[in-house]
């Protein structure tokens, strides 16, 4: 057992802003996923045409001018609205906080395609003559655009950078404000993910030649992890920031604390460019759950990464098989089945989509799973309706992402 | 085009770079800077559009002609004037 830490070194959660496809705050995506409803919907992108994609319509201009979408990317504009509506839950006295001890921390999969697309598109129209090609590219694409758009919009003059971890760069946002908090470079981190993936139509053509874009007559039935129809990942954009903060600053100024960042690990496959390895995802979970103190049947609900690609699946569901097999009260869900796949905001947002069960108990289900896949039927998984736990201390938080990068949370009730 | 169709022209132009603005509120010999909160990237959204709509290149020796309504349909003028407007 783990010596507990210091409350200035106990990192917790207090503040949660977000867009899904199926909600623009984290109440109304939680009603989403206890009453099923999914945020996939018939999508069309230039070259690829007709697919499916889980799509946000928050409102950019509740904390942006016009301009300032027009002259940002959607990357950015997720980012400011997840952070902006954070900063208000978290109840911070903000016109009072020191800016310079804000540190912002975003996880992104991939950013520039889609700016870069746009730009080559226009291109075409003035047969590539690069006279053309708009000075806003490079702060467009710059790789730290997303967290930099929040430092301007918030006049925020503390770190701020990206960590472009492929799917698992959700998790990675909130590891990455958790270490900062403990070697007190920031007082308060703004800390999570973002996807404006939707937009960029080589994430689709690219899965699509992969053989792993999802396709449905019902787009809500389309994202379909651990069913034995599943046939791919649907894409989605979305964004999750949290307010992270020291245990004993939230403490004393009284906040509402969701949770405190427990246990983490972040491992390489360094196996493959896309397929998973099952060995290190095990090596991973048991690394958080070793850095949380807790065994796994203390776990009460482990939220997947699963996409609903065949191998992948399978892969995941062998490696949970070996650490929760034999635990009897861990439940286990996802929350791509509702979603899609959110690329940089996925491990974040799905995260936030089961810390609410630590108040209201009860595990959301992973819809469309009809059939559900002999080789996925792993013990305590929850499909097709919520199910009421035993009450939660403990969520595991899968994320996982390509060239091999696993990342695991695991938060815990305070 | 007429001096009053590139005066729309050039409206036009402010009004997606300026969105958030009603530039048909602008006085026309007022600097824009003055009326609109525009930065140099703006500044040259406008010299970029002038090419991408007109083919019409501004040396960056002429930026200071671009300064007003007034001064950047005059600057324009000579050039436009044999354009039909679209």
């Amino acid at each position: 057992m783990i010596a507990p830490l210091p409350e200035s070194q106990r990192i917790v959660i207090t503040g949660i802003g977000l867009t899904a496809p199926n909600g623009n705050s984290l109440s109304e995506y939680r009603q989403s996923l206890l009453e099923g409803r999914s945020g996939v919907r018939p999508y069309n992108i230039r070259y690829v045409g007709d697919t499916l994609a889980g799509v946000c319509d928050y409102d950019a201009c509740r904390y942006q001018k016009k301009k300032e979408v027009r002259r940002g990317t959607r990357a950015g504009s997720v980012g400011i609205y997840c952070a902006r509506e954070a900063v208000a839950d978290a109840g911070l006295d903000w016109d009072n906080v020191e800016r310079r001890r804000v540190g912002i921390y975003v996880g992104v999969t991939e950013h520039g395609n889609v700016e870069t697309e746009n730009e080559v598109y226009q291109l075409k129209g003035f047969d590539y003559d690069t006279q053309y090609w708009s000075h806003h590219h490079n702060p467009r694409t710059v790789a730290n655009n997303p967290a930099g758009e929040i430092s301007l919009n918030m006049g925020i003059t503390g770190p701020h950078y990206t960590i472009g971890a492929a799917c698992a760069a959700g998790n990675a946002g909130v590891i990455q404000g958790a270490q900062m908090l403990r070697l007190d470079e920031c007082d308060v981190a703004l800390a999570g993910g973002v996807s404006e993936s939707i937009h960029t139509f080589g994430i689709f053509a690219s899965f699509k030649a992969q053989g792993a874009l999802a396709s449905h007559d019902d787009a809500s039935r389309a994202s379909r992890p651990f069913d034995a129809q599943r046939n791919g990942i649907v894409v989605a954009e979305g964004g999750c920031m949290y307010v992270l903060e020291r245990m004993s600053d939230a403490r004393a100024r009284g906040a509402e604390i969701y949770g405190e960042v427990a246990g983490y690990a972040i491992n390489s496959d360094a196996s493959d460019f896309v397929l998973p390895n099952p060995d290190r995802q095990v090596e991973c979970i048991e690394a958080a759950l070793r850095r949380a103190g807790v065994a796994a049947d203390e776990i009460d609900i482990v939220s997947t990464h699963a996409t609903g690609t065949t191998e992948g699946d399978v892969q995941e569901c062998k490696a949970l098989q070996r650490v929760f097999g034999q635990c009897e009260n861990t439940l286990i869900n996802n929350t791509k089945s509702f979603i899609g796949h959110a690329m940089g905001a996925a491990g974040v947002l799905e995260l936030s989509g089961n810390l609410p069960a630590m108040r209201d108990r009860m595990c959301h289900a992973t819809i469309n799973v009809d059939e559900l896949d002999p080789e996925c039927d792993v013990p305590g998984l929850v499909i097709q309706e919520p199910r009421e736990t035993r009450g939660v201390r403990y969520v595991l938080n899968n994320s996982f992402g390509m060239l091999g990068i696993n990342s695991v949370l695991v938060v815990r009730r305070v | 085009m007429t001096s009053d169709q590139i005066r729309d022209e050039v409206l036009d132009i402010l009004q997606d770079i300026a969105p958030d603005d009603d530039v048909s509120q602008l006085k026309d010999d007022v600097p824009f800077r003055e009326q609109l909160e525009l930065d140099s990237m703006d500044f040259l959204d406008i010299v970029m559009e002038l090419r991408k709509r007109h083919r019409i290149q501004v040396p960056e020796e002429d930026y200071p002609q671009l300064v007003s309504l007034q001064s950047t349909v005059a600057y324009l003028e000579p050039m436009l004037r044999d354009v039909q407007k679209v």
